[in-house]
């Protein structure tokens, strides 16, 4: 194998000392290249800029005009001739819901994607991992109509379970579980971003060194026992970023949540019970209804969601870039 | 506790390519074992097999008999995970786990077997590094990466989690190639210094460290590309680099071929 590759070096290097020291006409490809892909992120940072400033633009007359204050008010009345309006009962619902769905969402995810990198046959693997990525291209509007025809009407058992037997735990206590509530949004949730977080997590399987995998079987390694020993804690921080995409995506879904809340105004630490309200799913049932003002508040809040959703993403980035460091 | 090795008419594939055919041979215990031949020639995946870490890899499968003293590794009531505790393996390129401390990656095979007690554990480690000629260079530093250590250092570091489990036989894939010529005689000088406990076989592209440090040297080879490898002698290291019996032997420790 080495004396094939000595020779096609040399090869190489006679074709190079022919063509003299000209400049090759592959550099105007490398020119227009450079500037096109240079145009691209560009335009990329270009959008994300003009939207900030369209959504600031719109947002400052109308909290100029509002009567409460716009991060600790729980209620959401800009159409009012006095404009009273906050974000902490939409914060609340977004963040918590959102979380919950992550945390149903990623033990399964994961098992998931251990399940067809390690376990299951080739053939059943790969028409699994398409069917789970399948997942992902359903239509929010299909998985909201589901939630709202389907799972809420199911989740009776289950929330009144939860109710008598974690009802000592003020987030699953209350009086009257209900079928809308941030709970059944959360499990609409974790199904929608179970293949992002299942997709990712496979992929950070697939990179983990065979070498490793080896080491561990050599040592006398059951499956599980490789897996934890070589493919979980490489992969840690991968599933840690995985699970955080998850929660930024979780944090945008507007219309399956909207159609599943009930809105109550008031934050209610009650999980189970029906009530509540997202950042997203407030603007989708208020908007055709809301004034100038109420546009402008609408328009405020979905600013707030872009500036956690960046966070979170770039948090969930910086997790799976950490990887690298110590490899 | 180092046992003898008894192949016999052994074959392996990988799905329909024919790897190695019909080879046989015995491993004699406490003594070192060096299998050479041209690249492509089957006789990592003859080290694989006894061990079975071959069919570990899809498709992979292997027919014939490995006698482990009087136990058939391939029979059906043998678990391979326990027959990988029994036989262990260091591979060609150093692979700790990169996410480990020095000291897990040693007791991650005693942690295995359900070795938990903090002393016991201690013990072993220190026992396994000083084995590996080790211990000197990392008992400051046990608690930092192993992924830190110098390449031949990384290498010692599996040798020693290798024989922290103390199995009967060791079996090394090229454990040098990777690494430069001092670090090679630190391998090598190890390797004659476990030979008195262990069975030991080594794949070696370089026919000075076979001379060097082998007893019994086997020689394998392919007829042609796609073509299956087979054993074509096995003897006294001696013997073969002296006076090999077969000519294809000859041709290639003499360098003209291969």
């Amino acid at each position: 194998m080495t004396s094939e590759t000595g020779v096609e070096a040399t090869a190489g290097a006679r074709h190079r000392g022919a063509t003299s020291l000209r400049m090759s006409t592959g550099r105007a490809g490398d020119k227009i290249f450079v500037s096109a892909a240079r145009g691209s992120g560009i335009v990329v940072l270009a959008i994300m800029a003009a939207i900030a400033v369209f959504l600031v633009w719109k947002a400052i007359p109308a909290l100029q005009d509002n009567k409460a204050n716009f991060l600790t008010a729980e209620e959401w009345n800009p159409n009012a001739t006095e404009p009273r309006f906050g974000i902490a009962q939409l914060a609340f619902g977004t963040i918590v819901s959102s979380l919950l769905a992550m945390l149903i969402a990623t033990p399964i995810a994961i098992g998931i994607a251990l399940f067809i990198s390690f376990y299951s046959p080739r053939r059943l693997a790969s028409a699994l991992g398409y069917v789970v990525d399948l997942l992902a291209a359903v239509p929010s509007i299909v998985y909201g109509l589901w939630g709202l025809a389907f799972l809420s009407k199911h989740m009776d058992g289950i929330s009144t379970f939860l109710n008598d037997v974690l009802g000592w735990i003020p987030l699953f206590g209350g009086d009257s579980p209900g079928k809308n509530s941030i709970f059944t949004a959360s499990v609409v949730l974790a199904i929608m971003i179970l293949p992002i977080i299942s997709s990712i997590t496979r992929e950070v399987f697939l990179q983990v060194p065979r070498a490793n995998v080896e080491a561990a079987l050599a040592l006398g390694a059951t499956r599980w026992e490789t897996i934890r020993l070589a493919v979980l804690p490489y992969g840690r921080s991968g599933m840690i970023g995985a699970s955080m995409l998850g929660l930024g995506r979780a944090m945008g879904e507007t219309i399956a949540v909207a159609m599943v809340l009930t809105y109550v105004p008031g934050i209610n630490i009650h999980l189970l019970e029906n009530g509540g309200a997202t950042f997203a799913s407030n603007i989708a049932n208020s908007f055709d209804e809301a004034t100038a003002t109420g546009r402008g508040a609408l328009i405020a809040s979905g600013l707030v969601l872009f500036a956690i959703t960046l966070v979170i993403n770039m948090v969930a980035r910086a997790v799976v870039a950490r990887r690298k460091e110590f490899v | 506790m180092a046992k003898r090795i008894e192949v016999s008419g052994l074959h392996a594939y990988y799905g329909g390519v024919h790897a190695i055919e019909d080879i046989s041979m015995t491993i004699e215990p406490r003594s070192v074992t060096a299998f050479i031949g041209p690249s492509g020639c089957g006789k990592s995946t003859f080290l694989r097999t006894l061990n079975r870490m071959h069919e570990v890899i899809p498709g992979a499968r292997v027919e014939g008999k490995v006698m482990l003293d009087d136990e058939d590794l391939y029979a059906s009531s043998v678990d391979p995970v326990a027959v990988r505790r029994v036989v262990g393996m260091v591979f060609q390129r150093p692979n700790p786990f990169p996410t480990m401390s020095i000291y897990d990656n040693v007791a991650a095979g005693l942690k295995l077997n359900g070795v938990r007690r903090k002393s016991q554990l201690d013990e072993i480690v220190e026992e396994s590094l000083q084995g590996a000629n080790l211990w000197n260079e990392v008992k400051d530093r046990l608690g930092k990466p192993g992924a830190g250590l110098s390449g031949g250092q990384q290498q010692r570091l599996c040798i020693a989690r290798a024989i922290a489990v103390q199995p009967q036989v060791m079996l090394m894939d090229e454990p040098c190639s990777a690494l430069d010529p001092i670090s090679t005689l630190a391998i090598e000088d190890l390797i004659g210094k476990l030979k008195s406990q262990y069975t030991i076989v080594i794949v070696t592209h370089n026919m000075q460290q076979a001379a060097r440090v082998s007893d019994r040297t086997a020689f394998f080879n392919i007829a042609g590309t796609g073509q299956p490898g087979k054993l074509i002698e096995i003897d006294d290291t001696s013997k073969i680099f002296t006076n090999p019996e077969q000519k294809a032997t000859e041709d290639y420790i003499t360098g003209r071929f291969g």
